[in-house]
């Protein structure tokens, strides 16, 4: 539906947008995940046509959008601030697109209301957006955004302003609205569990272009890239280069794995993928417990390797003291081959 | 513990010691003029010094009541207040909008820019209009000079070089308000407007104005204020007939040295101008 190719913007000296491609499918909840400076928030705002790119094209449906100012186009934003306006109650702020477009005042309050029905604040038309609760005033944005009916629907970072313990419903209740909509949401978010729990597909954005694009599961499990890795569940990262089929790391101080690719360049293991041996298994690495952290799960595990990498690792029960020597192992399949 | 009635007590003793530089002022600045003026009201005017003696006489606000001068002065100083303070907000508020939207780096100077005439005398910049605007001034030397006129336009001693001279004095006033509350706009509203379909027109009416109406009435009541009781514009740039409330307070005081009845006049403005004060403080609550 969405097509964005080649697309770039510097402000001033600096790249926001270096060459960045993606395709949004109708119907979908797209996640873009990257940290501060990663370009995430300009290509929003690009998509929203608030800033204009300095080279690219975006087109939808086929459309070129780039000549097509903000207020024409069929695409509305969610803003992190929620920008309601506060010299208008709850229900003149749903209505104000609908006025823009020209629809009828009876069409409206029918609209008005069903918009309210969907995000649940019945009754609370006349209050004005200072008299809300966060939760509140995300709704009523989230509510005067649908009320457009958009096919494309922008949220940028919806879920930052809000309290920790409202976040998790508040994910679910946003997937619930996308699929009962049927709009295409395109979410702007650094908090990866986020992405992760609640897109169909998620794009990890880096210095201005899309570094991986695929479903959470898929992503996570193969990250193709070492800032992939990292980025996305803090995964150990073991420098090296293939030779004769072995995967050698100095930082490891051992060989790792077989069977990969000739073009890997370092792999990914992933902290609960690596377990502590027991005294009568022989492990696949050794190396010294040098801190361990209670998680309430579980406790974290920082192990040196005798080649100096330390790695994460969680584990299960109480860990021997730290500076004792623990044998470590794991299935090959955890083994994730990088190329960059 | 350490919190009961003797903290209570240095509480208010704090409290006494930061407000008394405000009460001084207030009592001082204010409350004493004010009652001065009461007492003054009330006198008899007289030929010694002071050229009043004490008493309880009405006749000040009887001839305020009687002779319809004072009220026509205190009208035209209303309607050319009004008229002063409504062209400095149409003046003020692009040059706002152009000051809120340059780059921030700019905004100091251009601020810079606003206050510059405040550096120079006030009957200075004055006289600088008379000189521009006299029959033989550099305005009606251009006209004559292009050809667009043979005799001089009298334009000196005119409602237009009284507006233009107000305008002057005061649209600073204007336009500081207005300026602080466009920069404060939160841009994200704007971008919100315009994501929901708004024009830039149709934008600007429902968001930036009505965001701004209360700094609107801020700078129009900055200007009002100070322009009802103006007296030196009217005296030297406007025409004799430009009766203003200043010049016959003035006129009253120092040359009919009617104490007790400019006394009585300056009440009468200063009730007048409570009204809008007081609206205006409704005004700001509300938002």
């Amino acid at each position: 539906m969405l097509k964005a190719t080649g697309l770039e913007k510097r402000f001033g000296a600096v790249p926001a947008l270096a060459g960045l491609d993606l395709a949004i499918n109708a119907g979908e909840f797209f996640a873009l995940l990257g940290g501060s400076g990663s370009g995430k928030s300009t290509l929003l705002r690009v998509l929203a046509g608030f800033e204009a790119p300095d080279a690219g094209a975006l087109t939808l449906d086929g459309q070129d959008l780039l000549p097509v100012p903000p207020w024409a186009r069929p695409i509305n934003m969610m803003f992190q601030s929620y920008a309601l306006f506060p010299h208008m109650n709850v229900a003149d702020n749903i209505a104000y697109g609908l006025k823009r477009a020209g629809v009828a005042a009876e069409d409206r309050r029918s609209r008005i209301a069903a918009a309210l029905d969907l995000v649940g604040l019945q009754g609370l038309e006349t209050r004005r957006p200072q008299q809300l609760s966060g939760g509140q005033k995300q709704r009523v944005a989230l509510a005067r955004s649908l009320v457009m009916r958009p096919r494309l629907l922008l949220l940028d970072e919806p879920m930052a302003a809000l309290d920790a313990g409202l976040r998790e419903r508040t994910g679910l209740e946003l997937r619930a609205l996308q699929r009962k909509t049927g709009a295409a949401f395109i979410m702007v978010t650094h908090d990866q569990q986020e992405a992760l729990a609640l897109a169909d597909r998620i794009a990890v954005l880096e210095a201005g272009r899309v570094a991986q694009i695929g479903p959470p599961q898929e992503v996570y499990a193969r990250p193709a890239t070492r800032f992939v890795a990292r980025f996305l569940g803090a995964a150990n990262v073991l420098e090296g280069r293939m030779r004769d089929g072995v995967f050698e790391s100095a930082e490891a101080g051992t060989d790792i794995g077989t069977d990969l690719p000739a073009a890997t360049i370092a792999v990914a293991l992933r902290a609960e993928h690596i377990r502590l041996t027991s005294a009568d298994e022989a492990p696949v690495m050794t190396g010294i417990l040098e801190d361990a952290a209670f998680r309430g799960d579980d406790w974290l595990l920082i192990i040196r390797l005798r080649g100096g990498a330390r790695l994460r690792v969680v584990h299960g029960a109480p860990p021997p003291a730290p500076g004792s020597a623990v044998g470590l192992a794991w299935g090959t399949a955890s083994v994730v081959p990088l190329f960059a | 513990m350490g919190d009961g009635i003797g903290g209570a007590a240095f509480r208010v003793i704090r409290r006494g010691i930061l407000l008394a530089p405000l009460w001084a002022w207030l009592l001082m600045l204010v409350a004493a003029p004010v009652l001065i003026l009461g007492v003054m009201a009330f006198a008899t005017p007289s030929d010694g010094v002071p050229p009043f003696t004490l008493g309880l006489r009405f006749a000040a606000f009887a001839m305020l009541v009687e002779d319809f001068y004072y009220a026509e002065a205190l009208l035209a100083a209303l309607r050319l207040a009004a008229t002063t303070a409504g062209l400095c907000l149409l003046i003020a508020y692009p040059m706002a909008l152009g000051m809120a939207g340059v780059r921030p780096a700019w905004r100091l100077p251009l601020l810079a820019l606003l206050m510059l005439p405040f550096w120079t005398g006030f009957l200075l910049r004055l006289g600088a209009w008379i000189g521009l605007l006299r029959d033989e001034g550099l305005v009606n030397h251009l006209l004559r000079g292009l050809g667009i006129t043979d005799e001089p336009l009298a334009l000196l001693y005119t409602e237009g070089a009284m507006l233009a001279g107000m305008v002057h004095a005061y649209l600073p006033f204007a336009v500081l308000p207005l300026f602080t509350a466009l920069i404060r706009l939160d841009p994200a509203l704007l971008e919100a407007a315009a994501d929901l379909g708004a024009r830039p027109a149709r934008l600007f009416f429902s968001v930036t104005l009505p965001l701004a109406l209360p700094a609107a009435a801020a700078g129009f009541l900055l200007v009002f204020i100070p322009a009802a009781g103006e007296f030196v514009i009217p005296e030297l740039l406007g025409p004799p007939e430009a009766q203003v409330i200043g010049r016959v307070l003035w006129q009253e005081f120092f040359q009919n040295r009617d104490w007790p009845l400019a006394a009585a006049l300056a009440l009468a403005l200063l009730a007048l101008l409570i009204l809008p004060i007081r609206w205006f403080q409704r005004l700001g609550a509300g938002v």
